[in-house]
């Protein structure tokens, strides 16, 4: 069994990762950005890769990512968070193809949506049939602030190994009255407490950005972005 | 006594909980310097009472007023009340993960200063505010960076509460049941805590079931609450009564 797919565009940008080597990339997307962003990332033995997508207002962007394990030994972690507050319209996509054994790959992506804005994730994670100790982990969550955003989070797993740790987990939901109502008895407004909700709902993703001054610019901007909802 | 005494006048308060009526005309007032008990057995209001007076959303008043040094608390939100100088110590004290105490504890500081027109405290003067106020309730300084109450145990989650009272220094401090899952270590020192923060000036409202707090913390008068009205109001022999013969008794 091969992991094949006709569900992504066959003109992605396509990159290897050779033998032993990392690949860190952070891809931003901002105000006026829009249109489709494709990457294809092939992994060899004992590679690694770190892939951030960060999604900030005013972006329309439409974002597929796959990624093809290859050899054995490959390590992948990808991640995103996704702020949109107006209308925006955002899907991710992810494809994360194990097609040997003894490969691993974590996703993390987070989202909040306020406004009229529409969101997608759809993440799928192929593992072969020959492609044991598979380790493939995937998270989707997302924050709903207004009553006319809609989310939508969509994980497939197609899993035709045994012997494998695989697993997801996707909500959506709502910022959480027990916490507002305990920082604003501490006289924390009402508007400072849900930043501070979303700035930890995101702080995972944000921490995990490999390099340090990328990091400090997204935890920066990010913080703008989140006083804008 | 004079009208300027009173820092809390409770009016009739009828309360209710999505459709059920859990007050049904509670009346209380609350002078300077002094400490009030409400008792009363589970399900009497004790807790809609500290809700209520916090400004807790989903909890609506449909009769009576609350006067707070001489101002409408019902027309306050929670944040106003706040700064205005109620403190609720929660029965169950929220985690909020992703958030450590010193960011918390910080905007929290920071928004009442701002509420009262002044500048935001210098980094150094909050850390040094927090430090003393942390060894005040034998918080340990690394809970400085711990994310607020998540994995902490019952009395440090009550501690952290006292903690926080200590830091915001409240006129009217309410602990609703305070007691409730310490040991009697961590009971002596939220006591000793509230004590040592007690002046002339500031109030408290102890609510609790038992009588073990009352020991460490002596109240001026107690009140019975049951079945959302208080039913007795005396002084602190009511406690030992109680624990005697029972909330049955007293009608």
């Amino acid at each position: 069994m091969t992991a094949s797919t006709d569900s992504m565009d066959a003109s992605m940008s396509r990159v290897a990762v050779a033998a032993g080597e990392t690949l860190n990339r952070s891809v931003v997307f901002g105000k006026g950005d829009s249109g489709e962003y494709s990457l294809h990332v092939v992994m060899s033995r004992d590679s690694h890769l770190d892939l951030s997508v960060v999604v900030l207002p005013g972006a329309d962007c439409r974002v597929n990512v796959r990624v093809d394990m290859d050899a054995p030994g490959a390590e992948t972690y990808i991640s995103g968070i996704y702020l949109c507050p107006g209308n925006e319209n955002v899907s991710i996509r992810t494809e994360v193809n194990h097609n040997v054994h003894h490969c691993t790959s974590r996703q993390l992506f987070k989202g909040i949506a306020g406004g009229t804005a529409r969101t997608g994730f759809y993440g799928k994670i192929v593992v072969a049939q020959d492609a044991l100790k598979t380790e493939a982990y995937q998270e989707n969550h997302n924050l709903l602030i207004s009553d006319s955003a809609r989310m939508d989070t969509k994980p497939q797993l197609e899993i035709y190994a045994d012997d494998v740790k695989c697993s997801h987990g996707a909500t959506v939901g709502r910022l959480n009255e027990d916490e507002q109502f305990y920082m604003r008895s501490r006289g924390i407004p009402e508007r400072e407490a849900a930043v501070l909700q979303m700035l930890s709902f995101v702080s995972p993703v944000i921490g995990h950005i490999s390099d340090p001054q990328t990091r400090e610019n997204v935890s920066r901007i990010a913080e703008q972005a989140i006083r804008s909802f | 006594m004079t009208e300027n005494n009173i820092l809390l006048k409770i009016e009739g308060l009828h309360a209710r909980v999505e459709d059920k009526e859990i007050l049904k005309g509670v009346d209380l007032t609350i002078r300077k310097g002094e400490i009030h008990a409400v008792m009363g057995p589970n399900g009497a209001g004790k807790s809609t009472l500290s809700a209520v007076l916090a400004g807790k959303p989903n909890f609506t008043v449909t009769e009576g007023a609350v006067t707070f040094m001489g101002k409408d608390l019902l027309k306050m939100s929670p944040e106003e009340r706040s700064w205005a100088g109620i403190f609720l110590s929660f029965q169950y004290p929220v985690e909020i993960p992703g958030v450590t105490i010193t960011n918390f504890m910080k905007t929290a500081v920071n928004a009442r200063r701002q509420a009262e027109g002044k500048e935001p405290l210098k980094a150094a003067e909050f850390l040094k505010l927090m430090k003393e106020k942390m060894a005040f309730v034998q918080m340990k300084p690394e809970f400085s960076k711990r994310e607020v109450n998540v994995g902490f145990s019952g009395g440090e989650k009550k501690r952290n509460e006292i903690f926080q009272m200590a830091m915001l220094d409240p006129m009217l401090s309410i602990l609703d049941e305070t007691d409730s899952g310490l040991d009697v270590d961590a009971l002596r020192i939220v006591a000793n805590g509230v004590n040592a923060l007690h002046t002339p000036e500031k109030s408290a409202i102890i609510i609790t079931h038992y009588q073990r707090l009352l020991e460490y913390i002596v109240p001026d008068v107690v009140h019975v609450l049951k079945n959302g009205r208080i039913v007795r109001t005396a002084g602190k022999e009511l406690v030992a009564e109680i624990e005697e013969k029972g909330y049955d008794s007293i009608n």
